[in-house]
């Protein structure tokens, strides 16, 4: 028992030595579960607006990346301690989010956030109020007057709505766009709240260099209109660079 | 899979499910079964190791051993299974990063901590950013079996501990008295007569891995649970060619009905084993098999 735990040890320790000199690969975390932003799709592999953007920045960078898949809740924590480089998950620009993380420029710009709900007249300034965990918008809700509700997955808040849980879900027009148009039980209520300063990547603070290199990709993507171009693909934002 | 499945939207009932459970996406569903399997076939003997170690060593008559052994037995079985999962993966795997960085990069000058972030040198990362994301995954599979082996080592350190004293008396002064040595009786003796009263404790503990299998999803694995959760999800046609509603409820309830066969076959089979170990024993389940002679 003690040789396997020492040869265990001592192949952690020593494993991979001969590819050490390879060149980096830019691992790029996402949670693959917020359509159009990025998601799984028939093929089990990650797609969406976030990943069609990222494939370009790296080319644009000349950088090898790869996708890594993980959960909403645990994607800061996982990124500060190395598990994957980058976070490309929709996640807004925050004061809050940029005491633990670096972000690098925007690439999609502030868009309202909206209020869906079972009927025209959901109370969704008071009423019960879902939202994902550790969002721009669940802070939103905290501060004001609704009740709020929080839960890890997207796609758990649309339910709460649905089976009558909550009053109204508060989250990403292009998220909610898509389910309103197919499902004639969800309507848009009230405010568009204007929250968070836009989407950019998260980048750990150790690693100025990657994320110099991100922003002058996006900036050359801003720049040439390509940028633009994909995010009317996606219906992400009605807001151009 | 099938030919037929090109186009979708012209599907209905049955060849439309056939194509629907065989995308690519779908076959992660059960390809994670087998990660669930494999995971219980390589935990539970690890998780004995460490138990049969564990117990050993609380039964030293050297101190400092035998308070090693308490320790593990007592600290591990205290702390919350979640707490111990997220606490201790993420330390196991940041002290093997740090030893590497120690051992590999001895000129580098920056702090490992900075603020947040725990950097070490691109070289004693584990697994390399370079390596493919299967490595990645095996990686943390194996950080998963070995912290699933050390929280139900504990516990099962804790059975086997009980059930070397429930060997009776008799058998090892009787042993003493043929000039086995100490070694002899614990090999010869104790260790398989202990087997019978550990059994109940061990298959109790093999039903709660069996239910603690979900637990992988914390650890960043992708289990059965994970792709329940998202295969059940809404669908939107705008994303998927196979579009349906919140789906979740059939999906969990395959999982339900999975792990109650699973579980029921290995309550059937620890019987069995049961039955054969009671067999000749001088206890109520061997004398209610008639085996005991008067």
């Amino acid at each position: 028992m003690k040789k396997l735990i020492i040869s265990a040890v001592i192949w952690g320790l020593t494993a991979g030595l001969s590819l050490a000199d390879s060149h980096s690969v830019i691992r790029m975390g996402t949670e693959g579960a917020y359509p159009p932003w990025n998601f799984v799709d028939d093929n089990g592999e990650i797609a969406g607006f976030e990943r069609e953007l990222g494939d370009e920045l790296c080319k644009r960078a000349e950088l090898k990346c790869e996708w890594v898949k993980n959960d909403w809740d645990s994607i800061i924590p996982n990124l500060v301690s190395g598990n994957y480089d980058t976070i490309i998950a929709g996640m807004s620009i925050t004061p809050e989010r940029g005491e633990k993380i670096d972000f690098t420029t925007n690439y999609v710009m502030s868009d309202p956030s909206r209020y869906l709900a079972a009927s025209e007249g959901a109370d969704w300034k008071t009423g019960v109020i879902a939202a994902q965990s550790n969002t721009i918008q669940a802070s939103y809700i905290a501060a004001t007057g609704a009740t709020l509700v929080e839960f890890a997955t997207p796609e758990e808040t649309i339910s709460a709505v649905r089976n009558g849980e909550a009053d109204a879900v508060l989250a990403d027009e292009a998220y909610l766009k898509p389910i309103a148009a197919e499902d004639a039980g969800l309507v848009f209520v009230g405010d568009a709240p204007i929250i968070g300063g836009g989407v950019g990547m998260g980048i750990r603070k150790s690693d100025t260099d990657l994320r110099n290199k991100f922003t002058a990709a996006i900036d050359s993507m801003k720049g040439d209109g390509t940028l633009n171009a994909l995010i009317k693909k996606y219906e992400i934002s009605e807001q151009m660079f | 899979m099938f030919e037929f499945c090109s186009n979708p939207e012209n599907l209905s009932g049955f060849s439309w499910l056939s194509c629907y459970l065989t995308t690519p996406k779908h076959m992660n569903l059960f390809y994670s079964v087998g990660t669930v399997l494999l995971l219980l076939l390589i935990t539970a003997p690890t998780a004995l190791l460490f138990g049969f170690g564990g117990a050993v060593m609380a039964r030293s008559k050297i101190l400092l051993i035998k308070v090693f052994g308490n320790a593990y037995i007592s600290i591990v079985r205290g702390v919350p299974d979640i707490a111990f999962f997220l606490f201790f993966v993420i330390a196991i795997d940041q002290l093997l990063e740090w030893s590497r960085h120690k051992i590999l990069c001895p000129e580098w000058s920056e702090p490992i901590r900075q603020g947040n972030d725990f950097v070490v040198c691109t070289i004693a990362k584990l697994p390399l950013s370079s390596s493919p994301q299967w490595i990645h995954e095996i990686y943390g599979f194996l950080l998963a079996v070995f912290t699933f082996a050390i929280v139900f080592g504990a516990f099962a350190a804790n059975v086997l501990y009980g059930a070397m004293r429930a060997v009776p008396k008799t058998q090892i002064e009787t042993a003493v008295s043929f000039g086995m040595t100490e070694r002899q009786v614990f090999r010869r003796i104790l260790v398989p007569q202990m087997w019978l009263f550990a059994l109940p404790g061990l298959g109790n503990l093999w039903m709660i891995l069996i239910k603690a299998t979900p637990l992988l999803f914390l650890l960043g694995v992708e289990d059965i649970v994970y792709w329940a959760r998202e295969l059940g999800g809404t669908k939107t046609a705008k994303f998927t060619s196979y579009p349906h509603g919140d789906w979740r409820v059939w999906y969990f309830l395959g999982l339900m009905i999975f792990y109650l066969a699973f579980t029921r076959v290995s309550e059937l089979i620890i019987e069995k084993l049961m039955r054969t170990l009671s067999r000749g024993t001088a206890t109520l389940g061997g004398a209610l098999q008639g085996q005991v002679g008067r």
